[in-house]
């Protein structure tokens, strides 16, 4: 979707302002906002292309005014009442009204080490050979799906060279409907700055994206 | 915001999804055993041992999980080399995708509007903004980290090391320096 996360390029957000010896977390809300996300993504059977599109859609102003936390925050609930998992009304209330729906497992303390250890692995057992090699001119198509993409704005239409090849992955556009995995081949497309941003372009700088097979086209 | 959150964990251990001791848990790795700290063993272990090098910047994945590290927003790591000739500094636009295992969570610089939109157009301006200014000549490449790839900067040692231990070597290796928007500190600086 063409939403508010999509901000490479933008202009007027003013000077990036590093925190001198950040805290990891700023409030215990935020604490207890990441872990109660990271925990539910087990009973919850959502997939992280999921979680990625329950935070980006929401309107621009709302997305540019919350923090990121709040952000999160916001996609958890969403999730967790698109799947009736909890209601609006319990929420409210604070408290459990309804009896739980089953899940099929839940993150127990002795496998929380376990757990992040594995992680979860996108690279695929490849079932067919990729269309382009290092080296190749390929362009990002146009497109603008209204739902979940990986593929910048700033990239479509402009012309790269692929640098690498990175494997056999997961396709979020398809993973993120629901619609599974769908692996496509993955590569690293480097732009130049001036095919990116014109005059304004710094022609000494580069910006690589990684871009799934169905993003590109030869060029 | 407090209360909100409070609520809903009320909920969903009421209901039985989630352990709160799970969640203390998860917090606690986070606050204390996974951080930067990793990534600099890692940069370090680079910059003595020359198999080792070879190693993470053919598939840093393995090279890194040698040490330990591996997992959640880890699981493909790709290191980049930053040379004389070329300075690599990486990016979310999208969200805020980091290399959890070696960088710990990220910092809110890192997923903020002004670093999201303009570390791609305008890398040397974000640069000098860290207090970085690199000799007109170094290529910037930005990287972009828009699929489960998760990118690593090994910076270049710095000048004055030499016969330097890898633990002390570690202490040179700032975060900054391995998202690309910093440089290592110098002994000069490590002395002060």
């Amino acid at each position: 979707m063409n939403g508010a996360h999509d901000l490479g390029g933008m202009h007027g957000f003013g000077r990036v302002e590093p925190e001198p010896d950040e805290p990891v977390f700023h409030a215990d809300w935020e604490k207890r906002a990441f872990a109660l996300t990271l925990a539910m993504a087990l009973p919850g059977q959502w997939n992280i292309d999921m979680s990625r599109f329950a935070r980006e859609n929401r309107p621009p102003g709302e997305y540019l005014s919350m923090s990121y936390y709040q952000i999160w925050f916001a996609a958890l609930e969403r999730m967790l009442k698109e799947r009736g998992l909890v209601s609006d009304e319990e929420i409210a209330a604070g408290h459990s009204l309804y009896p739980p729906k089953p899940v099929a497992r839940i993150l127990s303390p002795a496998d929380v080490a376990k757990v992040l250890y594995r992680g979860g692995p996108t690279e695929r057992e490849p079932r067919t050979t990729p269309a382009f090699k290092p080296g190749d001119r390929v362009r990002a198509k146009v497109m603008n799906p209204p739902t979940h993409t990986r593929l910048p704005r700033y990239a479509r239409g402009r012309v790269g060279i692929v640098a690498r090849v990175i494997g056999f992955h997961v396709f979020p556009d398809s993973n993120a409907i629901g619609a599974g995995e769908d692996p496509q081949w993955l590569y690293a497309v480097r732009f130049d700055g001036r095919e990116l941003w014109g005059p304004q372009g710094d022609p000494r700088s580069s910006v690589s994206i990684d871009a799934w097979e169905p993003y590109l086209e030869p060029a | 915001m407090q209360l909100r959150v409070r609520a809903l964990e009320t909920v969903l251990t009421e209901k039985g999804y989630v352990d709160p001791a799970a969640l203390d848990l998860l917090i606690e790795t986070y606050e204390t055993k996974i951080g930067p700290r990793n990534g600099a063993r890692v940069v370090a272990r680079a910059w003595v041992d020359a198999d080792y090098r070879a190693r993470l910047f053919k598939d840093a994945t393995p090279a890194i999980a040698e040490l330990g590290y591996a997992g959640r927003q880890g699981e493909h790591i790709v290191a980049l080399e930053n040379t004389p000739e070329v300075h690599n500094m990486v990016v979310c636009t999208l969200c805020s995708c980091y290399p959890w295992p070696v960088l710990g969570l990220p910092p809110v610089w890192y997923k903020s509007a002004p670093y999201r939109s303009r570390a791609v157009a305008d890398p040397r301006g974000v640069l000098a903004e860290f207090g970085v200014t690199l000799p007109p000549e170094t290529e910037i490449r930005v990287w972009d980290s828009t699929s489960e790839i998760r990118y690593l900067v090994v910076p270049m040692r710095p000048a004055g090391t030499e016969g330097w231990s890898e633990e002390k070597l570690a202490e040179l290796v700032t975060r900054d320096s391995m998202i690309g928007t910093g440089l290592p500190k110098s002994p000069a600086d490590l002395a002060k």
